[in-house]
């Protein structure tokens, strides 16, 4: 059985072999194939998962081992998977929404000459992401790592032409190797410290080295899970990104790979729990991109980027769960995975309204759109629900037992995190009521473009749709078949290890808070966008709000000081270069050597005279040398 | 006599050389398929020296010895560790792909005589140049190895000064004028540090009475060579101010991004991936081997050397407007890397920077050779020129792209292995060095996507319009190198194998020991 695990990532990489490679002749087939070949690694992933049900808790991890990928003296690398519970999670979710969205995107990039390449891409990626939650060892797990950032770049700036794809795939790349430079030193002080960097070796060895030492890795993995899962202070990638096309924007920046930080920390949690400072910056980091990403959330009047702020809001919450140690990591993932249904059903949504409007992504300019795409009303809308925490759809369910492990904390921490998190939920229930009101309720608000055309919404075809009823179905009941029994915690546990959170106040309480706080964050969504029509031209709107709109500035910060102060920087250092550093060698060298005179020569143009002359004196060495053997 | 077989590994493009500089005039295209045969059968031998070397055997094999000058005991001597080994391959193979690449780059044009013979010269020339690198990953001693260090300067000149990159900005007498400065500015620079490394050779000679590299070590390892501190220091310094000139390090850099801007892309492969090896290749050999306390002693110095060259080598690309130059200033800082990797003295380490001076090469031959053929559909080199080609030559920006991605080390293409080698063998014996150099991967990823964008992206530029994809023969070069990349990437155990054991010999002059893991250290 644990031979097939290889055959999880081998299948959907021959896909990119052979899309990327095949040439124009496969055009006709090249999605067929590509979908077929996500399709095959789900069913494998199933057949394994009915296999590990099949045995007991403790015995459910397989591994395989392929080969030793880099061996030098004291390093070995080997390209080896391990297949437990928690792998076995983002298999399913990786494989499953993949496929699903590789069936979205045959209708959706239908008309785009470079089909096949994006099949291409899509393929690459999934057999990158699967690499990642494979990997036996964190060297393994980092190349993962940058293949889903190679696959995130290529298909960011999939429409290369503009400029503006262009920049976003470069930030996004930049920005997360930001992060992998933290993954880096990680791995460093990892083999410094055990010698060795495979899971099994590092992790069970964690109270045999100094807690400083594993404060220090905490940290280095927590600036990695930064980069990759947009959270603050490396979010600023995340909103750019979505300029790729929005399949994209689903598989990728909302249901799997930004949510591999998570995966990261919640893998490590060994090195966490014995690291309490490094946990407390990992839940600090959570709760202020929660708080952060639901603001930015709230101000965009772009579809796709109010949905990147959620996203980002909601890989707070994971984050902040799996900050909490072992009363946080199962709910990390339950959320990660409930958010892997709803919000790539609510991206898919959102490109089905844009593939019916021309590509305009500007709620303001939709307005009624129910009455023209009622199957994409109704997905959107469940998936809308489960978002904002609706009583028993799924994220009520993990979103809760997060706000609940939150004021399990303890202590006045407890309290500042536990009310964190209710604020988050008010305002998710605000961004997503504004988004939902603006674009399917209300009047209609669009109008032609520049050359006359109007648009004429209308449903998408079935490819498109059937994607998105079926992640409806997960948005909506996941959460409750994951609960009931507790059935998610026992399957993890064993992996992650859980305890039972005591808050100090009753669940009971926390839940009724829970849907308070959701109602009200709606009612005054109502009151502002289903009351009142909707203005098409955005309002001047506060100070915040319009601080929210630029990403709370972030981007303005990054762009005066790493951006003009590096232009700067090595403007002058070019500067510095030509004049400085290569006239001081070369004015030393014409001084030492007497070469001053020469050195004139030169520059008058007397090169060749010059360079003869050395010629001759090498000439005369070498033959100098072979004339000796003579004598 | 068992077969010469280093020997006639570098006889073979020597004669070669002179070959196909005796073909007639009009016979050009006869000297170029000549050119290319004969670096196929070097390529054949090399991959014969690497199945015959035995790694775990003795740690100099197929060695050769002859008396040369025997007054002065210089001998012919040659043999080669696994460092030599995978050195040798590495040119072997590189050098097929520079004839192809520059097949056109020496043609006659419309103006020149019938009797235009510089085509039989510029394959002649490179031909002489392997010829001579090979030689010198061979020689076992320190004369010989001199000889060849100094000489290989002569057909590089010519190479630089008499066949500049036809594009370029400005008159041709202008072009013509900077091309002379970059070639003299080339030989300048390397004759200086050749002369004091010729200082060095005698001062060493005065010292042990001969030049073998092998009788030289074992002797200062069991101890009847004893060297005052003081004498061991200047002999290692001035060995090393050479090597770091070719190298190049930082602030001996400024000749390489003149050198390869003015010369034709092929020959600034050669410059980069091939001749410049033999500086970081005779840092390990000579002066770990001949002096291994200097060594321990110039290594703080050399670190920080390597780091500012990392840094500065990174941020400087960063700033280039030209295509050419911003690849130098990219090897500038590989460069960096490399040194660091031999200095940190760790296997690891010194793995990863023979790993590095193979994939180095590789993948800046992959990068340099696509933007050489970019460049000459163009005519320029300046990167504001172009913008969009990624719409009309898609195969070109993809392979563009691949060789840029492995000069940014990404995993799964060859260079990460070395590169992570490098800094994970750094950071466990100077820690702060290992964090700093990683912010190498940052700036690596900055200036290439930049690169990337801007040529490859956004609107078709009007003067790009036309462009045409990747021909057969740019194929051939292009996709042999990114096969190769993947392959080492994933799989990089047939160059560690041969490298591995000859690490531990250098580890051993230096008597150096890897740093325990703390968990292991503490039991």
């Amino acid at each position: 059985m644990e031979n097939l695990i290889a055959l999880l990532i081998g299948a959907p990489l021959l896909g990119a072999a052979v899309l990327l490679l095949g040439g124009r002749r496969l055009d006709k087939a090249g999605h067929w194939i590509g979908t077929l070949l996500a399709a095959v690694s789900f069913v494998i992933g199933l057949a394994l998962f009915a296999d590990m049900l099949g045995r007991s808790a403790d015995d459910r991890a397989l591994y395989q081992r392929l080969y030793t990928w880099i061996p030098v003296e004291g390093f070995q690398a080997d390209i080896a998977f391990q297949l437990d519970q928690l792998s076995m999670t983002f298999v399913l979710l990786i494989s499953g929404v993949g496929t699903l969205i590789h069936v979205y995107s045959i209708g959706y990039m239908e008309h785009d000459e470079r089909r096949r390449r994006f099949f291409g891409y899509l393929n690459l990626f999934v057999a990158a992401m699967l690499l990642l939650v494979l990997a036996d060892n964190y060297l393994l797990l980092y190349f993962g790592w940058e293949g889903v950032g190679l696959a995130s770049y290529l298909l960011i700036g999939f429409w290369q032409h503009k400029p503006s794809a262009a920049t976003a795939a470069k930030k996004a790349f930049l920005v997360n190797r930001v992060g992998d430079m933290g993954l880096s030193i990680a791995i460093m002080i990892m083999f410094t410290t055990f010698g060795t960097f495979a899971f099994g070796p590092v992790l069970g060895a964690t109270g045999e080295t100094s807690e400083g030492k594993l404060t220090a890795i905490g940290l280095m993995l927590l600036l990695a899970a930064c980069g990759k899962s947009a959270q603050v202070p490396l979010q600023s990638w995340l909103g750019d990104a979505m300029e790729g096309p929005t399949p994209v924007s689903a598989l990728i920046h909302a249901a799997t790979m930004v949510t591999a930080g998570v995966y990261l920390i919640v893998r490590s949690a060994d090195i966490f729990n014995a690291a309490p400072d490094a946990q407390l910056v990992v839940v600090v980091v959570g709760a202020v991109t929660l708080l952060f990403g639901a603001i930015v959330g709230c101000a965009k009047d772009d579809i796709k980027k109010a949905l990147a702020g959620s996203t980002m809001s909601q890989i707070g919450y994971m984050i902040l769960a799996a900050g909490l140690g072992p009363i946080g990591y199962v709910f990390a993932i339950m959320h990660l995975v409930t958010h892997g249904f709803f919000k790539a059903g609510l991206f898919l949504g959102a490109g089905s309204v844009m593939h019916g409007m021309n590509d305009e992504v500007d709620m303001r300019k939709y307005g009624g759109l129910r009455k023209y795409m009622p199957v994409t009303f109704v997905t959107f809308g469940l998936g809308y629900l489960a978002i904002i925490g609706f009583p028993g759809l799924s994220g009520f369910f993990s979103k809760d037992k997060i706000i609940e492990a939150a004021f399990a904390k303890g202590g006045t921490e407890g309290w500042i995190l536990g009310s964190v998190t209710l604020l988050g939920a008010a305002i998710t229930a605000y961004y997503m009521t504004r988004v939902m009101l603006m674009t399917f309720f209300g009047e209609k608000r669009w109008q032609p473009d520049a050359e006359g055309h109007e648009p004429h919404p209308h449903e998408s075809p079935r490819s498109m749709t059937l994607p998105m009823i079926l992640l409806a179905f997960g948005s909506v009941f996941a959460g409750g078949l994951f609960s009931i029994g507790d059935r998610f915690v026992k399957w993890l546990e064993p992996v992650t290890s859980f305890e039972h959170g005591h808050p100090p106040i009753s669940a009971g309480a926390i839940t009724s808070a829970t849907v308070a706080v959701m109602v009200v964050g709606v009612g005054i969504a109502y009151l502002q966008y289903g009351r009142r029509p909707v203005p098409v031209v955005a309002p001047r709107g506060s100070l915040l709000t319009r601080a929210a709109r630029r990403d709370l500035l972030q981007d303005d910060f990054n762009h005066a000081v790493f951006v003009r102060g590096g232009t700067h920087l090595t403007r002058s250092l070019v500067y510095v270069d030509h004049t400085l550093v290569d006239g001081v060698v070369n004015g030393t060298a014409a001084s030492v050597g007497g070469l001053s005179g020469r050195l004139r020569k030169l520059q008058n143009g007397y090169a060749r005279s010059y360079a003869v002359s050395m010629f001759g004196g090498t000439a005369v060495l070498i033959a100098a040398t072979l004339l000796m053997r003579a004598v | 006599m068992s077969f010469p077989l280093l020997t006639v590994t570098a006889a073979v493009p020597a004669v070669g050389a002179i070959l196909t500089a005796a073909v007639p005039a009009a016979r050009r295209t006869a000297a170029k398929w000549l050119a290319l045969l004969v670096s196929l059968a070097t390529l054949v031998l090399a991959a014969v020296v690497f199945v015959r070397f035995e790694p775990g055997g003795e740690r100099y094999q197929l060695t050769e010895s002859h008396s040369w000058i025997k007054d002065f005991g210089v001998r012919y001597e040659l043999g080669v560790d696994g460092i030599g080994v995978a050195l040798i391959a590495l040119t072997a193979l590189l050098i097929p792909f520079i004839v192809l690449a520059g097949w056109h780059d020496a043609d006659p044009l419309e103006t020149s005589s019938k009797r235009w013979r510089p085509t039989q010269g510029f394959f002649a020339l490179i031909l002489m140049v392997e010829a001579m690198v090979i030689l010198s990953f061979e020689a076992t001693d320190v004369f010989l190895f001199y000889i060849l260090f100094e000489a290989m300067l002569i057909p590089m000149y010519f190479l630089i000064g008499g066949f500049g990159d036809r594009a370029h900005s400005g008159s041709d007498e202008n072009a013509a004028a900077q091309r002379s400065y970059a070639a003299v500015k080339f030989l300048l620079y390397n004759l200086v540090g050749g002369l004091i490394m010729l200082a060095a050779v005698i001062g060493l000679y005065v010292v042990a009475g001969n030049f073998s590299l092998t009788e030289i070590a074992e002797a200062r390892a069991n101890g009847s060579l004893e060297m005052a501190t003081s004498t061991e220091r200047w002999l290692f310094l001035g060995f090393f101010f050479a090597f770091a000139v070719k190298a190049p390090l930082w602030p001996l850099h400024t000749w390489l991004p003149n050198a390869m801007g003015e010369a034709t892309a092929p020959v600034a492969v050669l410059i980069t991936a091939v001749v410049d090896k033999v500086g970081t290749f005779a840092m390990l050999r000579f002066c770990l081997g001949l002096f291994p306390e200097a060594s321990k002693w110039a290594t703080p110095a050399i670190v920080v050397l390597a780091l500012i060259s990392i840094v500065y080598g990174a941020l400087l690309a960063v700033g280039q407007r030209d295509i050419k130059r911003l690849v130098a200033y990219a090897s500038i800082s590989h460069f960096g890397f490399i040194v660091l990797g031999i200095f940190a003295m760790t296997t690891q380490g010194q793995s990863g920077a023979t790993l590095y001076m193979v994939n180095h090469g590789i993948s800046t031959a992959a990068l340099m050779l696509v933007a050489g053929f970019l460049i000459s559909r163009r005519g320029s080199r300046l990167i504001a020129d172009y913008g969009g080609v990624q719409k009309v030559a898609p195969v070109l920006a993809g392979t563009f792209l691949i060789g840029g991605l492995a000069t940014l080390s990404l995993p799964g293409l060859a260079p990460f292995v070395s590169e992570f080698l490098v800094l994970v063998g750094t950071y466990a014996r100077y820690p702060v060095a290992g964090v700093i150099a990683t912010t190498g991967i940052v700036l690596a990823a900055l200036y290439t996507l930049v690169l990337y964008q801007r040529t490859m992206t956004g609107p078709v530029k009007e003067e790009v319009r036309e462009l045409p994809d990747l021909r057969v023969r740019e194929l051939a070069v292009v996709v042999p190198l990114i096969a190769l990349l993947i392959f080492l990437g994933v799989f990089p155990k047939p160059l560690t194998d041969v490298v591995n054991p000859a690490v531990q010999h250098t580890m051993s002059d230096v008597q150096q020991k890897d740093p325990q893991p703390e968990v292991e250290a503490a039991k």
